[in-house]
């Protein structure tokens, strides 16, 4: 057993308003410069929809991740062979147009142009060539568009489903969609890091935070291609590849990343997580059946003495250890077995975790009869002649389950390598904490039903108020937790602390004991 | 001496010498100070199937010529006795010059590219022109050469590696150099001045090859602190300091 620390994220799905706050807080922050306008280390998409770059999921076009070979696994468009034969060109990189060419306006043109007829316009310009520029795309051009042709209609994990189940989905009435905040997940097998033939990325031992160094970063770009999520990109100014940092700086004061300080819907969470790193080989190449429980295994539990003992032996602090006790990812990755990785078949053993989103699954679309309704209604009174209604009653209990709106297995394409019933345990689960929370509030839920709800869930009503408490109560110290990052050891490292030693805080050392002279 | 001795004392003798020092010192002070440089500004991601036409081409072109010289110079007897054979001799020079000649028109496409499209040209410095087109020159005296004045692997290994190697051992000896024909100086003063450009220019990526990357293990972990070390009383501190640092 070699027990690492990591830092890890939770996203829960359901809480998130696409509000982009979190893109916002991060682009000012990082990417509010020359060459990196057009990246967003953190983005929120529209799903069913085509993301950022447009297709990012499809790796036919991209190429990344990792792929299964007869003993272990492969980069997909990277590695040795194929990232220095494809040294001159590389002919699996995204090029700006798949993100977006970065706009602003001539704001200027509004103030100082001469007098006339007309209103004076802001005209767009590039902010690579500063010409005019016709908008064709942006970061989150598809936000809120699920349905339409372009964009939802094309997204790679409807592959998961029929021709009919696909239409079935897209029919006007039934129509849903959900965000999807995505940033770098800093994975356990990063294929970023396997790609860079300059060896600049790196993951940082005592976190497991992913970071390019800029000094080593020589541009030859084979990470853009090889991150299946699209999370590391290229600054075509500087000419050096750029990605997620997880807010280092802030994390190793004790502050939580930018992005997760200011979501507004409060749906990150961070914490530290033991993993067993001997293991990272062996769960990347797992059949892709097995690709969630595998991670979910490797993920260790610590309240075992036997991991403390292993952890404390590898140089783990013992207030990284008590982090991880604490930590609110354990609790919903591995406790509470609700929040899956995006795309585990990619195989980079993603430490970024999603819970599912119920809302828009668990509503069903029943016919009514609005007529009468109609009738009973003042004749100014809006009306609008729909004979449909969102159903969200949970009679039978799991029912609605199977004739969900955004189908199960879309959800599954997602976020279990196509397993179904990953995906619907997270639902069910969440499902009963709510049936357990309205019995004990509103009460119109009958104990009995209650109770069958929880047992069918594998819940008991104290873990059921336990994750009430965390997803809807929970306060800032309770979302993260962030272990000391101890830099005042690691300095130790990079200064020979004995040199100072004596110089009684002044820099030099003769002065004190030696004075009479 | 007369004045065009002088002219040829400088160009043949001062000049290599001249750019050789600034190669080194410019190189090792770039490195130094302005390390984050040290690459070549890809513009692939704003423009990359154009790129692929001419960018490719010219790189393998530039590979087997620059290989090409080399070996005349590092084993001149092996290239007179493979070119003994006029059979092999003529295979030699034209494998050469096809890949002269592609590396010609790749280059003059990619200048072409450089400079129609908007989005590359914002990413262009002057250094870049001026690296190309000294690329353009040297390329173009080189395929005059060839053509000109045959069987040009013969006569480099005959007179121009003697040449070359009497620089390298500190005692020029230019008497073959002075009797060569104006169009072959011109492309040997290229040659110094591209080595001499190299500091100022994008040529300087072709340093950091990553050649490297085949013998390191895939991934990489890096850590601040000693790990085993750091709960051990003996090793209170550590004077390693960690790579990444
Ligand atoms: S998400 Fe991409 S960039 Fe981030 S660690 Fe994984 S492979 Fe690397
Ligand atoms: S700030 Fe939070 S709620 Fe808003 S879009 Fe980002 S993740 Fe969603």
């Amino acid at each position: 057993m070699d027990v690492r620390s990591q830092v890890s994220m939770v996203f829960h799905l359901d809480k998130c308003i696409g509000c982009h706050t979190c893109s916002i807080a991060c682009k000012n922050i990082w990417t509010d410069r020359k060459g990196a306008e057009y990246m967003w280390w953190n983005n929120v998409e529209t799903k069913p929809g085509t993301g950022y770059p447009t297709k990012w999921e499809d790796q036919r076009i991209y190429k990344g991740g990792w792929e299964r070979t007869g003993d272990g696994v492969a980069l997909k468009g990277a590695g040795k062979r194929r990232g220095l034969t494809n040294i001159f060109h590389n002919p699996n990189l995204p090029v700006i147009d798949d993100y977006y060419e970065p706009f602003t306006y001539k704001y200027l043109d509004l103030i100082e142009s001469p007098a006339g007829d007309d209103q004076p316009t802001a005209r767009p310009i590039s902010m690579i060539t500063g010409e005019p520029m016709d908008i064709k795309m942006g970061p989150n051009w598809d936000d809120d568009l699920s349905g339409t042709p372009d964009y939802a209609r094309n997204d790679p994990n409807l592959e998961a489903l029929s021709p009919a189940e696909r239409e079935a989905m897209f029919q006007l009435e039934r129509m849903a969609f959900f965000y999807l905040p995505r940033i770098c997940n800093h994975c356990l097998n990063p294929a970023c890091v396997a790609s860079c033939p300059s060896g600049a990325i790196y993951k940082r031992g005592e976190d497991g935070i992913v970071l390019i160094n800029q000094e080593v970063c020589r541009g030859w770009r084979m990470c853009v291609t090889a991150c299946p999520y699209k999370k590391s990109y290229y600054n075509w100014a500087t000419g050096k590849s750029e990605k997620c940092i997880l807010c280092y700086p802030r994390l190793e004061a004790g502050y939580a990343p930018a992005c997760m300080h200011s979501c507004v819907g409060r749906i990150r969470y961070l914490g530290v997580m033991l993993y067993d790193a001997e293991r990272i080989e062996r769960v990347a190449s797992s059949p892709t059946e097995d690709l969630v429980e595998n991670q979910l295994g490797m993920i260790l539990d610590p309240f075992d003495p036997e991991v403390i003992l292993a952890a404390k032996a590898n140089g783990i602090a013992d207030s990284t250890i008590h982090a991880a006790q604490n930590s609110p990812t354990y609790k919903f990755v591995k406790k509470w077995k609700l929040a899956l990785p995006l795309h585990p078949e990619f195989r980079t053993l993603p430490m970024l975790f999603y819970v599912p989103p119920l809302l828009p699954v668990m509503a069903s679309v029943k016919p009514v009869d609005n007529e009468q309704q109609a009738e009973k209604m003042h004749e100014i009174a809006k009306y609008w002649p729909d004979n449909w209604l969102y159903d969200t009653s949970t009679k039978d209990l799991w029912g609605t389950l199977d004739q969900v709106r955004m189908p199960l297995k879309y959800m599954a394409s997602l976020f279990s390598a196509g397993d179904t019933e990953q995906v619907k345990d997270r639902l069910k689960k969440l499902m009963a904490v709510r049936v357990h929370r309205r019995h004990t509030t509103v009460g119109d839920i009958d104990a009995e039903q209650a109770q069958r709800a929880l047992f069918e869930a594998d819940l008991t009503a104290e873990l059921a108020d336990e994750i009430y408490y965390l997803t809807s109560l929970a306060k800032f110290n309770d979302r993260f937790v962030i272990p000391a990052a101890h830099r005042e050891q690691a300095i130790e490292m990079l200064e020979f602390a004995g040199d100072v030693k004596g110089s009684t805080g002044f820099g030099f050392k003769s002065g004190s004991a030696t004075r009479g002279s | 001496m007369s004045t065009v001795d002088l002219f040829n004392a400088f160009l043949f003798i001062a000049y290599p010498y001249i750019a050789g020092f600034v190669f080194l010192l410019g190189t090792i002070y770039r490195y130094r100070e302005t390390g984050f440089k040290v690459s070549s500004l890809s513009s692939q991601f704003l423009e990359g199937d154009a790129l692929f036409w001419g960018i490719v081409p010219f790189h393998i072109g530039l590979l087997v010529l620059f290989f090409g010289h080399l070996s005349a110079f590092l084993f001149p007897q092996l290239t007179l006795a493979w070119n003994a054979e006029p059979l092999r001799l003529i295979i030699l020079e034209s494998t050469g010059f096809i890949f002269a000649v592609s590396t010609l028109f790749s280059l003059i496409f990619l200048l072409y590219r450089r400079l129609t499209n908007p989005r590359i040209r914002a990413v262009t410095t002057t250094m870049d022109y001026v690296i190309e087109l000294l690329l353009l020159v040297q390329v173009f005296f080189g395929c005059w050469v060839a053509v000109a004045f045959r069987w040009g692997s013969s006569w480099f290994a005959a007179d121009l590696t003697p040449y070359l190697w009497s620089l390298l051992t500190f005692t020029p000896d230019t008497t073959a150099v002075y009797a060569l024909p104006w169009q072959i100086k011109v492309h040997i003063v290229g040659a110094f001045t591209i080595l001499l450009m190299v500091p100022f220019t994008r040529l300087i990526h072709f340093l950091v090859a990553p050649l490297h990357y085949i013998f390191r293990p895939y991934q990489q972990v890096m850590w601040n602190w000693d790990r085993k070390g750091i709960r051990d009383p003996r090793t209170a501190w550590s004077a390693a300091r960690p790579k990444n640092n």
